[in-house]
């Protein structure tokens, strides 16, 4: 069982909001921590950098209103995590990542993000991204192949997917690194798993990050999981003890907490922006289904500890919490219902409408200025496909289905390059 | 992360590979062979023995041939991502761990270039290690142990250190995935001295190479074309240059077979010679059968196998016989391994030629979206066009 004192709370599991902050710290008894120590053991190692926050202090101006915002934005970006699922299933998307379990420690770090500060995502952040306005689609587009990026960064503070695990936190650290010069009012946070932690560039991102002083969350969805591998394949000590090493504060929340994720975060990304460096946030929490859709957790994941997250889901917290407070009826719970269906069928039918891009895109954009070689594949490829009405017919199929050309016998040499080099391919 | 519909192009194809390789073997050989007992794998392969072999995946040919290497040296460890319990996501691990226990398959922690960096500790200390990067788009984290370690230390230590250490690499396109999952990465390898850099094809070819590169005693980057994975086809108890040459591998002073850095004719030919590796090797002998039945075209195939060191013999003879060369991968053409093969075969057999080496290859571009990688990627209609212009010069 992990020490209390490390996980902090303010909605316990069974939907009990905390006030005071010492018992924020150290969770009372009637509502049993989250139980890693049974499926994880980890050796006792070192002390954690004790951060003596008021929790409460941190979220006490929320409303109900707000309360019921962050449920909102939980339930519907879990329906658009299932319907993401079911339309991969169904062939329209070729994989899908998803990320149900951790919808607290989404949204509770998203919503506590301002205009000016900047999130760098992984590939799993679509609860982050929701909170940036970014549009679902778009990261449909990424997992049915129609795209590989899909928004402006800058527009919603929110920078592109990065499936290479871990490149993405030393990019914040220079973002975070050039807010600082700019004397911007932000700061930039950092989302990453447990398996990232292992990563060299996580590692040298703590050095810059710290030597720098940059204004920088860093915030480790610890999901138990990467891919087959449980997080103590990654780590010695637990991942929030690390940051002590690196010179900088550190904590340890309830990932599946959205008010102790948000608050948490209000308060690394305060501190961050009043130049007093980076912060590493490690949220516990649970991949509740496979790595992506191509993956099967039977293989490696035992039944029971799934069974014990399960009890301890981030939706059915809050849930409880606001309908023993009176804040949630059932006619609110309805109408979020149906607010989410039409969330989940209009996002069914825009995926299906999005278009495969025009082949011709393949050499856009490769640089901003030109290159020779790309110009001149381009023109031979637009050529080829001009004059593919007549071109060569493949018996027994293998050619594309659309025709696509390049079987032109004539015109796939560029003009003027009879003998030249440009058609290579 | 793997996508669905691997398992889609194989089933039309299985065997054809064997199937073209006995064909060439048979049209070149007729003399009896001593195959009995030769090399370990002779008396491990999974066809030894049993009257009608089934044709295997590729995938389970190279699972079988890791086994087999496990089994023959105790100094070979397999270590990766995801490798042990799970088998690795393409399963070509699959029940190593259990067999060898996890000291010797290690699931190791996510970050590659410490799989790669501890490999050549391991090495240093007489293990063979066995690395597995999960996909082409993942190895460049380890890009500077690769190149700046692993390629040097034998030529710094002046001989005095080997590291016989495997890269296996999941690598090409053409399985509709996600970005970073699809990529060639074979010529930056290539262009580094001090590496080995070979590429299987098939089933069969699978299964002896990821021995004899394990036997190695310089470090091989082993690439195996991921969407070929599920292909299948019977695997010959002899190695494929073996079988299609009637002689017996030899062994380099080291001890491991050169055959491993053999190029081999697997359709023979008389009117254009076409040359792939890994995944276009299949696209070019698609490519060869459709010529044959709509241009009455005789087009000869060749399988790289080893990109560095290359093995041209058999392709300059080829293209002294066709005069015509296509070179085909899905890698982009810029300082490519088809630009390699290009400018040696000029030199070797420029009069020879009565057309330029063409090539058909990938674009200079990143690797696309994945809904628009058919345009991207060579495919049968792109090889006949320049077999075509090839003739048409
Ligand atoms: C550099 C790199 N190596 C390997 C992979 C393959 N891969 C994708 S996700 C993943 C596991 C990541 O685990 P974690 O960081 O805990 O994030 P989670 O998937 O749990 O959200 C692996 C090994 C990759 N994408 N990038
Ligand atoms: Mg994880």
């Amino acid at each position: 069982m992990l020490s209390v004192t490390e996980l902090m709370q303010l909605l316990t599991p069974g939907g009990r909001r905390i006030t005071v902050a010492s018992e924020a710290m150290s969770p009372a008894a009637d509502d049993p921590p989250v139980d890693v120590a049974a499926s994880d053991p980890r050796p006792e190692i070192g002390e954690p950098s004790a951060v003596d926050l008021d929790l409460p202090a941190l979220v006490a101006d929320l409303t109900p209103a707000d309360l019921v915002g962050f449920y909102r934005d939980m339930v519907l970006v879990r329906r658009f995590d299932e319907e993401a699922t079911s339309l991969q299933r169904q062939g329209e998307l070729g994989l899908w990542a998803s990320l149900r379990g951790q919808e607290a420690a989404q949204v509770g770090s998203g919503r506590a993000l301002g205009i000016h500060d900047m999130a760098f995502p992984s590939y799993r952040e679509h609860g982050v991204a929701w909170c940036r306005g970014v549009d679902p689609a778009a990261i449909l587009g990424i997992f049915r192949g129609t795209s590989l990026g899909g928004w402006d960064p800058d527009e919603h503070g929110f920078a592109l997917y990065s499936i290479v695990v871990g490149a993405q936190t030393l990019h914040a650290a220079g973002y975070a690194m050039g807010m600082s010069r700019d004397h911007s009012t932000g700061a930039a946070i950092v989302y990453f798993g447990d398996g990232a932690s292992s990563e060299g560039d996580v590692n040298e991102a703590f050095g810059w990050a710290g030597v720098f002083g940059a204004p920088l969350v860093f915030f480790c969805q610890n999901n138990q999981w990467a891919i087959s591998e449980p997080a103590r394949r990654q780590s010695r000590t637990e991942i929030f003890h690390r940051a002590s090493g690196f010179g900088f504060p550190s904590v340890r929340v309830d990932g599946n907490d959205v008010l102790a994720c948000l608050a948490v975060t209000r308060w690394a990304l305060a501190t961050a922006r009043a130049g007093h460096g980076p912060v590493l946030v490690e949220a516990l929490t649970y991949r509740m289904g496979a790595h992506t859709t191509a993956d099967d957790p039977t293989r490696y994941q035992a039944s029971e500890q799934l069974e014990r997250w399960r009890r301890l889901d981030p939706l059915d917290r809050l849930r409880t919490h606001l309908a023993a407070a009176g804040h949630l009826d059932g006619q609110r719970e309805q109408r979020l219902a149906l607010e989410a269906d039409a969330l989940a069928h209009d996002l069914r039918v825009r995926c299906r409408a999005l278009p495969d891009p025009d082949p011709a895109m393949l050499f856009d954009h490769v640089q901003v200025t030109d290159n020779a070689l790309v110009t001149a594949q381009r023109a031979a490829f637009v050529a080829a496909r001009a004059g593919s009405a007549d071109g060569r017919d493949v018996a027994g199929g293998g050619a594309g289905a659309d025709g696509s050309g390049v079987g032109a016998r004539e015109g796939t040499v560029v003009a003027g390059e009879r003998r030249g080099s440009g058609a290579t391919w | 992360m793997v996508t669905g519909g691997l398992a889609t192009n194989g089933a039309a194809t299985n065997g054809l590979a064997t199937q073209e390789v006995a064909r060439a073997s048979e049209a070149r050989t007729s003399e009896t062979r001593t195959s009995e007992a030769r090399t370990s794998e002779t008396r491990t392969g999974p066809a030894s023995g049993s009257a009608q072999p089934a044709p295997i995946t590729l995938a389970k040919a190279l699972n079988l041939g890791l086994h087999a290497a496990m089994a023959a040296d105790p100094k070979v460890i397999v270590m990766g991502e995801d490798v042990g319990t799970l088998g690795g996501v393409f399963r070509v691990t699959d029940g190593l761990q259990r067999e060898f226990g996890e000291a010797r398959v290690i699931d190791t922690p996510l970050a590659e270039s410490a799989i790669v960096g501890t490999a050549i500790g391991l090495a240093m200390r007489g293990y063979r290690p066995v690395c597995e990067i999960q996909f082409d788009g993942f190895v460049y984290p380890a890009f500077d142990q690769i190149v700046s370690q692993l390629a040097k230390l034998h030529y710094r230590s002046a001989g005095r250190i080997r590291l016989p250490v495997t890269i296996r690499i999941p690598f090409g396109g053409g399985i509709g995935a996600v970005e970073h999952h699809s990529e060639s990465p074979e010529a930056y390898f290539c262009h580094t001295a001090g590496l080995k850099v070979v590429a299987c094809s098939n089933p069969h070819d699978a299964h002896h190479m990821i021995q004899q590169a394990i036997r190695s005693d310089d470090p091989v980057i082993f690439l195996e074309p991921k969407r070929r994975y599920w292909e299948k086809a019977v695997v010959d108890p002899r190695p494929l240059p073996d079988l299609v040459t009637g002689s017996v591998d030899a062994v380099d002073a080291a001890g491991a077979a050169v055959g491993l850095h053999r190029s081999v004719v697997v359709r023979a030919g008389t009117d254009a010679t076409l040359v792939g590796y890994g995944p276009t090797v299949r696209t070019c002998l698609d490519a060869a059968e459709v010529s044959a039945a709509d241009d009455d075209r005789s087009l000869e195939v060749i399988d790289l196998r080893s990109l560095s060191p290359l093995d041209l013999g058999p392709v300059l003879e080829s293209v002294r016989r066709t005069g015509r060369l296509v070179v085909v991968h899905e890698a982009p053409s810029n300082v490519s391994v088809s630009a390699e093969v290009a400018a040696r075969v000029t030199e070797a057999a420029f009069y020879s030629l009565e057309a330029p080496v063409l090539r058909v290859t990938g674009f200079d571009t990143p690797y696309p979206p994945a809904r628009i990688e058919d345009h991207y990627l060579p495919d049968i209609d792109r090889i006949l066009d320049a077999v075509d212009r090839s003739f048409a010069f």
